[in-house]
């Protein structure tokens, strides 16, 4: 014991792209007995900057930002949130660091070099995410894809010094315990390339499908669909919900101590695969094609969805068919004769 | 002496930031405030099914993002000319008032009371205890800040799924109905948070501290207890907050928490030269964007507004317009600099102490920014407490919305940080044209062609920097006192 602790602790500097900042703010909110900041220092990780909390501010800033850049202040760990704006036409002037008149995306190229694991928090880091969106006028990619891309901003090829290619932690945002496993385990020494799946995400939560755990999964079995908003039936049929597509845990792990996309009554948009922003139909409507919607579940052949399905629907009990089209339980389940058996 | 000086990136800030200073005889004499990011938000939008908007305006910003939610839906359900069940209607001011409580926390906490703790202060007679207590990252209110924060976003884990970003708000309610118990639950949440409320931020009564009138009754309560509110009273009457950072006189609040008629704070212009109340008509604000790096000629209202942003030129100037100097559009109101915010939105709402910070200060300054956010605070719980009582489970929560194939629709709430406008125009079923006036946009506004500065960079001049200051601390108070989101500004 103790030996993760005892050692130097890992440096961690995160730097600000062009996001939001949600993820950012999904990471305050991590479940933790006295906050993210206690429980990473207590972990072994040393926050050395964070645009968002730290109290040194503009040449102060820019001053440990240079030093790290020319590797004179070694660190360990570089985490990026936001999008790399490489526009327009590659000059990257759509984004400038503040007080530096130099472009994010050579500041970020820069520290990459530096840093022995780099972390890309969101799915905007990750592939470019909302802000590829539409024409993508602001030339927006990620660290190490451009949308399905290999290549980024950094290139297919790039390492960093502990030999690890880019760690996308992709989410829109990010769940903050994907962040803090992913940093957790590195500390632990337990991260390594056959850690990550084929898009470089944690396998931890990149390899469930939002549909495990999901608790609608009695209406999904008898495709009870919602039909509106509110509705308590599964989303897939008609609202556009792609948990059965979507690779991540977040009916396994709670959103905000409570919740989930669809614990809150609305589709997955599956914000942790490359290209979600834009899905080519509208977000809350299920594409399809002769009723079928196009968009399977992962791992089944379209001849048994279809089947299933038909099957599933000539079968579905009057309470779930009620229940799937109403905000709230109108019909209780049955009292059984005698004990469960 | 006069000098130049570029201040960035400003840390604590959602969002990129940079000030130029003109420094004469040791003072601002002038500012220039720039917003040195474009992301393209509302060209993205163009084209796309109506509906879409909702997921993505969350995304322009992660602190402000369910307040981005609510002015989309509003401005849909404006479009449609649809009405929400009550239900709805307390699920959206729940999930609203839930974001905007948070983030009130956070900027006091996170972002604003960081800098009293700087080795800059030490030897005031405040500064052990404040640089102990709100420390950067490591100082113990932090460590009870956020927990409590976590615990406080369960509210928005029940009623909306998730914070950030969140689907559930639609322009006629919300997609999630609550049961009864989860009432039951939802009052337990309030409770844990009203207890950290009345405990280390207040150290009083919620009831209490909305109560008070006055400023003499508001120092005089601060002095008589501690607490962290109490903390940064003393704090701020040391360094005599009151008379740093005044911007103009005009204040604009769209009215919070509720339709126009009987929302829980008013809305309107509050003007405090005349201290006069003037109703707020949406139709008389305008965007210029004569200093920005953005086509256009002629101020031009929302509803008409375009973004085409000029992409010529060199990194740090453009040859087509070298008179601009920043993304963000110079939005006024009537042609007028207008700030918003918590100060606005109280003293809109009539609060009588916010109105006498301001007739005291004669003006907006940092402290009556500051206390107002935590009035506000004070507010707040309480009126929520009584939406989640007046809950009904079993009645509607959500009703349907039709797509219109021509229409346009205003949607106007109010984020943490002030006034949020969506203006949606819809043409053959998609969205045709999509225009947000953010809170910040009005706040760090650059000069419009008249060449009045906007309110922060009014608000600068005057402000001391010693000679070897690089980083003004008195500009960061000033700065942060106004809790900016950039990345609103440059969506
Ligand atoms: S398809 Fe979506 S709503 Fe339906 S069960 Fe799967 S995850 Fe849940
Ligand atoms: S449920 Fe889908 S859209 Fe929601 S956070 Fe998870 S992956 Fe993203």
């Amino acid at each position: 014991m103790g030996a993760t602790t005892a050692a130097a602790p890992l440096r961690l500097l995160w730097f600000q792209a062009s996001g939001c900042g949600g993820c950012t703010q999904s990471l305050l909110g991590a479940e933790s007995r006295a906050g993210v900041f206690a429980q990473l220092a207590a972990s072994g990780i040393e926050l050395v900057f964070h645009p968002a909390v730290s109290e040194a501010s503009g040449d102060e800033f820019l001053a440990l930002l240079a030093d790290a850049a020319a590797g004179r202040r070694p660190f360990d760990i570089l985490c990026v949130e936001g999008a790399l704006l490489r526009g327009p036409q590659g000059s990257g002037r759509f984004h400038l660091l503040s007080g530096s008149g130099r472009p994010v995306i050579d500041w970020v190229r820069e520290l990459a070099a530096q840093a022995r694991y780099v972390l890309a928090i969101g799915t905007c880091t990750a592939f470019g995410g909302i802000n590829a969106a539409g024409d993508n006028v602001t030339e927006a990619c990620g660290l190490q894809f451009d949308g399905e891309a290999p290549g980024g901003l950094l290139g297919e090829r790039f390492r960093a010094a502990s030999g690890l290619p880019v760690i996308n932690v992709a989410g829109c945002p990010t769940h903050p315990g994907w962040v803090v496993d992913t940093l957790l385990s590195i500390a632990a020494g337990a991260l390594g390339a056959d850690d990550l799946d084929a898009w470089q995400r944690p396998r931890f939560y990149a390899e469930q499908l939002v549909h495990h755990g999901c608790a609608k999964n009695e209406f999904y079995e008898f495709k009870a669909s919602a039909q509106k908003h509110s509705d308590l039936g599964c989303l897939m049929e008609n609202m556009g919900c792609k948990g059965t597509q979507a690779h991540a845990d977040c009916n396994l792990r709670a959103w905000n101590g409570v919740g989930s996309c669809i614990r809150g009554g609305f589709a997955c948009i599956a914000c942790t695969e490359p290209g979600f922003e834009e899905p080519g139909h509208p977000f809350m409507e299920t594409p399809k094609v002769a009723g079928i919607p196009i968009g399977l579940p992962i791992d089944m052949p379209k001849a048994w969805f279809v089947a299933l399905a038909a099957l599933s629907k000539s079968a579905t009990p009057k309470r779930v068919r009620e229940n799937s089209r109403a905000d709230h339980p109108v019909v209780a389940p049955a009292l059984g004769k005698g004990r469960p058996k | 002496m006069s000098r130049r000086l570029t201040v960035g990136p400003f840390n604590r800030v959602e969002g990129d930031l940079e000030v130029t200073l003109d420094v004469e005889d040791g003072r601002v004499a002038a500012a220039r405030v720039n917003s040195p990011l474009y992301r393209g938000f509302e060209q993205m939008l163009v084209g796309k099914h109506p509906l879409d908007a909702l997921v993505v305006v969350p995304r322009i910003c992660g602190i402000c993002s369910v307040a981005q939610s609510a002015a989309a839906a509003a401005a849909l359900a404006d479009a449609s000319g649809l009405a929400m069940p009550d239900n709805g209607r307390l699920a959206h001011k729940l999930i609203l008032a839930g974001e905007n409580l948070a983030d009130h926390l956070t900027h006091f906490y996170l972002f604003f009371m960081p800098d009293f703790a700087r080795a800059q202060y030490a030897g005031r007679p405040w500064h052990a205890a404040v640089e102990r207590r709100f420390r950067a990252t490591t100082g113990e209110a932090v460590r009870e800040l956020l927990p409590a924060r976590a615990d406080f976003l369960r509210l928005i884990g029940y009623l909306a799924g998730k914070w950030p970003h969140s689907l559930a708000l639609q322009p006629g309610g919300t997609t999630r109905a609550v049961t009864p118990t989860e009432k039951v639950r939802l009052l337990a949440v309030l409770r844990d948070f009203r207890a950290f409320l009345e405990g280390p931020l207040f150290g009083d009564a919620l009831e209490n501290v909305a109560a008070l009138a006055t400023p003499d009754a508001l120092r005089a309560w601060g002095t008589a207890r501690s607490s962290d509110f109490a903390a940064f009273l003393a704090v701020a009457a040391d360094l005599r907050l009151d008379m740093l950072g005044r911007a103009g006189d005009l204040f604009l609040s769209h009215g919070a928490y509720g339709r126009s008629a009987d929302c829980l704070f008013a809305r309107g212009v509050w003007e405090q030269g005349i201290a006069q109340l003037a109703p707020f008509d949406a139709a008389l604000v305008a965007e210029d964007v004569s200093h920005a790096w953005l086509a256009g000629g002629a101020p031009l209202p929302p509803l008409h507004g375009e973004t085409q942003p000029l992409a010529g030129g060199g990194l740090n100037d453009c040859a087509e317009k070298p008179a601009a100097y920043s993304w963000c559009k110079a939005p006024r109101y009537e042609g007028r600099v207008a700030e918003t915010g918590a100060l606005a939105r109280q003293a809109v709402d009539g609060h009588p102490l916010a109105r006498a910070l301001l007739a005291e200060a004669g003006g907006g300054n940092v402290e009556a920014r500051v206390v107002a956010r935590l009035l506000e605070v004070a507010r707040l719980l309480p009126a929520m407490e009584e939406w989640v009582r007046a809950l009904a489970p079993g009645a509607p929560f959500c009703a349907q919305w039709t797509l219109p194939d021509e229409a346009q629709g205003v949607g106007l709430v109010e984020a943490a940080r002030g006034a949020l406008g969506h203006w949606l125009r819809i043409e053959r079923g998609r969205i045709a044209g999509y225009q947000i006036v953010a809170p910040t946009t009005w706040n760090f506004s650059p000069r419009d062609a008249a060449g009045t500065p906007g309110a922060l960079e009014q608000a600068l001049v005057g402000l001391p920097v010693g000679a070897d200051e690089k980083t003004p601390l008195a500009v960061q108070h000033v700065v942060r006192s106004f809790d900016p989101c950039m990345v609103c500004t440059v969506h």
